[in-house]
């Protein structure tokens, strides 16, 4: 055992590399009291900034949890407990609101305590783990770095720290605080009917999630179900369509016999360069009611000169135009990258199997479809998800009419994505969009995590290097 | 054989010339309207019965006090610049970090943030908008546009793939010959991959740049009804709107043409860097 430890003290080569539990394990009471006390092993081995540093983010810590941190946790659990009051004052002629909670501030500030809280706990890991590393060093008489080498460490050893610091404090406040606050509103009730400040609203366990699923009146399985399966038949017939035509165009224009294959490119590439909210307006008012669309309908006789095609307002209409849509924006892209893959292809392949006398549709089959496909795979995959996360065809595009009454606030070309966007901007059910974003997740999560992790990028990410 | 193949040589090239009536027609569209003399909306013809050039001359003279195309552009341009500069130096830090330093956490950061880019990117974004209402970024027009270039700029750190595969591919002989001439890691970083990343540099530029041209959904949501302040695209969108379209539906697609140029160039210069990038930096 012993023997062991002492192993394992010298796999790592620098002591800062210990584990918090080794430097548990093997430091000394100075070291030990560092994790309570921030700082104490340096600042007894004159290690004054960092020391202070340490101290003062703990003293710092305690000041906010005792003057406002342990009221909004105990606001958190309840999420608020006086109502707003509204009395009607006679003398004036006017209502008076009495303060109350704010049952969405509770939980924004219990978040905010928590995140704080877990930053404190990695602070006091830090104070112990570098009391430790100066207990090691000074134990084996080595040099005990001052605050100068410290600083200079940031541009050799501790680069990472230096040049990750900012942009993780930007990750952290702006995008893992807010998801965690809304992952925690759809277990409350913060829908259209409990909105603070005039409301509280309250912890409601899984509620959310089972009305998402259960069928019948105030449930939503009846709008959820026909949601997502459009959302799943939209992302395959985006991608695949997509992907096939444009393949079958990049092959028409790099095939042997076409000519000016620069001029072709570039009349496709031409709608690729066009900011895509702009097409996306464009194509709106192109297939509206009047649209011109419809204008050369008429003149040509095809339809009636009153009549019009509902290429937004019918249903089955606007889902094909939609993904027709889709196409024409789509094709282009997976044009222009299948372009390079196919001037990637081997020749030589090709000449071998010429001379084995394989036909061209043969060739095809057996050569450049499969290299296609195996290249192609993970970008499909990625055009997959973001298909699924498609907001602004369809917001710009519908808005995701037409609307169908016996959905919940719904139309029948809305995604989940544009569905979520509704409940929480337009009808203001949060807690609703909540649930929709984590089932969201968890759909893009099992099929991005399946297939991304086969893929060569992720397997051997430094073999160019 | 010979006519055979020249029949199948005809008939591609129809079918890419009706293709490409296809992919054209719509923009040409977009550029016929734009010149198009008579106002009002729809029209039950296409080809306009006069030409010009009025609808950008109204476009940029901005006398209207709600669509004021002038305005939303300078706002653009100036948040896209900020959030430019922050973000690609957040991306640059971050995917430099994640291709050549190895330290404890990569592994679990790199994970984490495969995560979270699973998450809908505007689910986080009502909690976003109430954390800049608390930290008192809402009051003001101009607080809001400091809101948006850091809703755009913050997250950034997190779209790193592109240019960590650059980086990859950069030799790591490169650096270890700098390390032997006694270059600290900071100074590599510096003077040896900065300078030879133009590329890729170029690229996280431009792509940043375009990002708040091209946003609708943030903007809309943070900038609310304020109007003089709303970026280029919520504008643009504004101008169909029922109560403004039968007036500004040409200059829409004035307005559409003007944007869309300029991010032509930056998109067709976004491709070479792309083949560059993609390509490698450095060969042998």
């Amino acid at each position: 055992m012993g023997i062991f430890k002492k192993k394992k003290e010298l796999i790592y080569t620098r002591p800062s590399d210990a584990s918090t539990a080794q430097a548990f394990r093997h430091g000394d009471t100075t070291t030990k009291l560092s994790f309570f006390i921030f700082g104490l092993g340096n600042l007894l081995n004159k290690q004054i900034v960092r020391g202070v540093v340490f101290l003062l983010l703990e003293i710092g810590y305690l000041a906010y949890m005792i003057s406002f941190g342990f009221k909004s946790l105990g606001d958190f659990v309840t999420l608020g407990t006086v109502e707003q009051g509204q009395t009607y004052n006679e003398a004036l002629g006017i209502y008076e609101y009495s303060m109350g909670d704010n049952s969405m501030l509770c939980l924004l500030y219990g978040v905010i305590t928590i995140a704080l809280t877990a930053a404190i706990v990695f602070v006091a890991c830090m104070s112990g783990k570098s009391a430790y590393a100066t207990q090691f060093r000074k134990e084996r008489k080595m040099h005990v770095p001052t605050f100068r080498d410290d600083l200079r460490s940031l541009k050799e050893e501790n680069l990472h720290a230096l040049l990750l610091s900012l942009p993780i404090i930007g990750i952290l406040v702006f995008t893992i605080v807010p998801l965690f606050f809304m992952i925690l509103i759809a277990f409350t009730s913060y829908d259209h009917e409990h909105q603070p400040p005039g409301n509280l609203f309250e912890w409601v366990g899984l509620k959310n999630f089972i009305s998402m699923f259960s069928t019948g009146a105030n449930n939503l399985a009846g709008t959820f179900w026909p949601v997502l399966s459009w959302t799943l038949i939209w992302a395959v017939f985006a991608t695949f369509s997509c992907y096939i035509l444009g393949m079958l165009l990049a092959l028409l224009i790099n095939r042997k016999g076409t000519r000016i294959k620069g001029f072709w490119r570039f009349m496709f590439v031409l709608s690729v360069a066009v900011p895509q909210f702009v097409t996306l307006l464009s194509m709106k008012t192109i297939f509206d009611i009047n649209g011109p669309v419809n204008i050369l309908l008429r003149d040509f006789g095809i339809i009636g000169s009153q009549e019009s095609v509902p290429f937004f307002t019918n249903a089955l209409y606007a889902k094909i135009t939609i993904i027709c849509i889709n196409i024409w924006i789509g094709v282009p892209y997976t044009m222009l990258s299948t372009t390079g893959i196919l001037q990637n292809i081997p020749a030589e392949l090709y000449e071998a199997a010429k001379i084995d006398g394989a036909s061209a549709p043969t060739i095809f089959r057996k050569i450049t479809l499969p290299y296609m496909v195996f290249v192609m795979t993970p970008n499909l995959i990625t055009s997959f998800t973001g298909n699924i996360n498609n907001f602004n065809v369809i917001y710009l595009l519908t808005g995701g009419g037409p609307n169908e009454l016996t959905y919940y606030y719904a139309g029948k070309t809305d995604l989940l994505i544009t569905w979520l966007y509704r409940l929480t901007i337009t009808q203001k059910d949060y807690n609703l969009g909540a649930v929709i974003g984590i089932l969201m997740f968890i759909i893009l999560a099992t099929v991005s995590l399946l297939t991304y992790r086969h893929t060569g990028s992720y397997k051997d990410e430094g073999a160019f290097q | 054989m010979k006519t055979k193949r020249f029949i199948v040589n005809s008939a591609c090239h129809i079918l890419l010339a009706v293709l490409s009536v296809i992919w054209v027609l719509p923009i040409f569209y977009v550029i016929l309207t734009s010149f198009r003399e008579e106002g009002g909306s729809y029209k039950s013809y296409i080809w306009p019965k006069g030409f010009t050039l009025n609808n950008y001359v109204n476009l940029f003279s901005g006398d209207n006090s709600i669509i004021n195309f002038p305005k939303w552009f300078m706002n653009t341009l100036i948040i896209s610049i900020f959030s430019t500069l922050i973000s690609a130096f957040f991306v640059l830090c971050v995917s430099y970090v994640m291709s050549r330093l190895r330290f404890k956490m990569r592994k679990k950061f790199l994970n984490i943030a495969l995560i979270l880019g699973m998450f809908p990117g505007f689910m986080s974004m009502v909690a976003v908008y109430y954390i800049l209402k608390g930290l008192g970024f809402l009051e003001t027009g101009v607080m809001k546009q400091i809101a948006l270039i850091i809703v755009y700029s913050a997250g950034s750190g997190l779209g790193f793939y592109m240019a960590k595969g650059f980086f990859d591919t950069i030799s790591k002989s490169i650096d270890e010959a700098a390390y032997i001439d006694g270059a600290s890691k900071w100074d590599t970083f510096i003077h040896i991959t900065i300078p030879m990343s133009k590329p890729i540099i170029t690229y996280t530029l431009i792509t940043s740049f375009m990002g708040p041209w091209v946003d609708y959904i943030f903007a809309k949501v943070i900038m609310g009804q304020d109007t003089p302040y709303y970026t280029i695209a919520i504008g643009l969108w504004t101008m169909l709107e029922k109560e403004y379209i039968n007036q500004y539906y040409t200059q829409f697609y004035a307005g559409c043409v003007v944007i869309s140029i300029p991010l032509l160039i930056l998109f067709l210069m976004t491709q070479k860097c792309y083949v560059e990038g993609v390509g490698g930096a450095v060969k042998g």
